[in-house]
Order: structure tokens, then sequence, then C-alpha cells
């Protein structure tokens, strides 16, 4: 359990250097390794499935954001620090933190959900669906309407992609002059 | 487009078998062991990502172009939404497991949630792939003077 906490005070050194970098090359950097420290605290806690997925996103986020934002200009951004943004938002985070101290006071321990159905699907998991992993025995049987919303939700924002970011009438040509 | 230096390329050429045969494997055994669909998907578009960085635009294009991307994005989903239906015309109800159990443990088992895995891989990987090339590539495909070096 010490090791853990060891990981999350790294992993919040590491968002607040993420945050206080004037690169962004530093800042794609500390969110990285913020990311992998998350994975291996997944990883701790017994939710392989879940480490993997961190891991492999991270990676594609990473690269897709040094590509895309970090190569394509140098965007530091400079301003003053703003006193009265800064009270406001050291407010907020206190009155969160106390709700969420108050909140946590009434849950069980760590390990000890609230729901029970969860238990069924531990018990029924592998007889019910055949499938040896429960993670795909939920997400794939008991809640394949769930993953069909969300590769819903992935084909839609890719279509978004690809409406705004298309080649076609981006650049200024003969009959179109909206564009730039 | 050009792609990068002789050492990326010589590496990737090694090593990109393995990351696709990995998420072929992840894919193919989401049912068994960690994994899945998702991540699966996710490691092809990090390959293609990968062939891409190394060896330039036109390369890969030659290979998989960006409409047949878009293909490949609506077909998984297209894939997954008719085995859910099929599930509805045989079974009864939405996304009903409608294929025989089989042997736990064993690569045929758990109905048709292998078969959904593949589509979502398929699925997965194509989007993310298009997102890559949307966000990185398509910018570059007119005013290729001050930007052509970056690929």
């Amino acid at each position: 359990m010490v090791i853990l906490w060891i990981l999350i005070a790294f992993m919040i050194l590491a968002a607040i250097v993420a945050v206080e970098a004037k690169g962004l090359l530093s800042t794609v950097i500390s969110v990285g390794a913020a990311g992998l420290i998350l994975s291996v605290i997944f990883m701790m806690l017994g939710a392989p499935d879940l480490a993997i997925t961190q891991v492999v996103v991270e990676v594609l986020c990473l690269v897709l954001l040094i590509r895309a934002a970090v190569m394509r200009e140098d965007s530091t951004l400079e301003s003053p620090p703003n006193r009265f943004v800064i009270a406001i938002g050291l407010i907020g985070c206190g009155i969160l933190l106390t709700s969420v101290y108050f909140a946590f006071q009434s849950m069980n321990g760590f390990g000890q959900p609230l729901m029970h159905l969860a238990d069924q699907y531990l018990q029924n998991g592998l007889e019910k669906t055949g499938a040896a992993n429960y993670v795909m025995a939920v997400l794939l049987d008991f809640r394949a309407y769930d993953t069909i919303g969300e590769a819903t939700v992935i084909f839609g924002s890719i279509i978004g992609v690809y409406a705004i970011l298309r080649k076609i009438g981006k650049y200024k040509h003969e009959g179109n002059d909206l564009n730039r | 487009m050009k792609g990068m230096t002789l050492i990326v390329k010589q590496v990737t050429k090694l090593v990109i078998g393995f990351i696709l045969l990995y998420s072929a494997y992840i894919i193919l055994y989401g049912h068994l062991s960690p994994g899945g669909g998702f991540v699966g998907g996710v490691m092809l578009a990090c390959g293609f990502i990968l062939l891409v960085l190394a060896y330039g635009k036109d390369f890969v294009n030659s290979m998989i172009s960006d409409e047949s991307l878009k293909g490949w994005d609506c077909f998984g989903a297209l894939a997954f939404l008719v085995l859910a239906l099929i599930g509805y015309a045989l079974g009864g109800y939405f996304a009903e497991n409608f294929l025989s159990k089989g042997e736990n443990y064993h690569l045929i088992s758990g109905g048709f949630i292998p078969i959904a895995n593949i589509a979502i891989g398929i699925k997965v990987g194509a989007c993310m792939a298009g997102a890559f090339v949307g966000l990185t590539i398509f910018h570059l495909s007119k005013d290729t003077s001050s930007e052509s070096h970056m690929l």
C-alpha cells in the first residue's frame, strides 16, 4: 500500500509539472509519465484489462499530441498569473475536496461495492456466457447494448473528425470562396 | 512525405510484424485473457501510425488508402450492429448471444463474443488510424512548402 501512495504522489507531481512546464513537449512528456504511472496502479489493483487499455491509448494520444500539436508550431503561452482566477480555483478545489471527504465517509470500504449485481456476474459469468475473461463477458454479453452505444459514440466522433478535417473544401478554389 | 531516417525504417521493419501479430492475438483471445477488441484495435492503429511516420504517407497509401479506412470503419460498426440484430431475430432480445457457448477456456467459446471482438477491433483500428490521418496529414495536402519537412 505504501508503494501505491508513492506512485500516486509521483502522478500528482507529473501532473503539476505538466501544467507548469513552459514548452508543449515537456508538458506532453509529463502527461505520458502520469499515464504510465496510472497504468502501473491499475496493474497493482488487479485490473490488467484497464492497464493494457491505459498504456495503449496513452501511447496513441501522445503520438497524436506530438504530431498534431507540438510539432506544428511553437505555441508557448505566456500569460501573467491572474490572482482572482487562482483564488476562485483554490476555493472551488477546497469545496470539492471537503464534500468528497464527507461523501466517502458513508461509502463501503475498498473492494466492498454497494451494488451486488457484480457478484452475480462473477458467480455465473463463465457458465452463462462461456467467456473466461469476465470483463469481456460483461462488455459483450451482459452489457452488449452499452457496448454498441459506445461504438456508436466513437463512430460519430470519427465522422465529426472526417467532416471537419477533410481535404475537400478546405482550401480556396473555384466555386468555393467561403473557406480560407 | 518522405519518412524518417534509415535507422527508423530498419527498426520499423523489424518490429511492425510483432506489433500486428500481438494486436491480432489480443483481439482473438480477448474472451480468454485480458485484452479485447478495443485494445487490439488501438494497437492496430499504432502499427499503422508507426508505418506512416517511418515510411511516409505515400508508401502506406499504396496499401491502405484513406477511403478504405473509412470503409473499414463503417464495416466494423455495421458488422457489430448486424450481429446484435441477428441475436434479436433468433433469440428474442437485442444482442442475445445466439451461438453455442462452446467448451470453456478454448479459443472457440463464448458464443458471438470473439466475432464481436473482431468487428470492434477492425472498427476501432480503422477509426483511430483515420483520426491520425485527419489530424496530421490532411492539412499537408495543399501547401507542402513550409511543412513538408515534418513527414
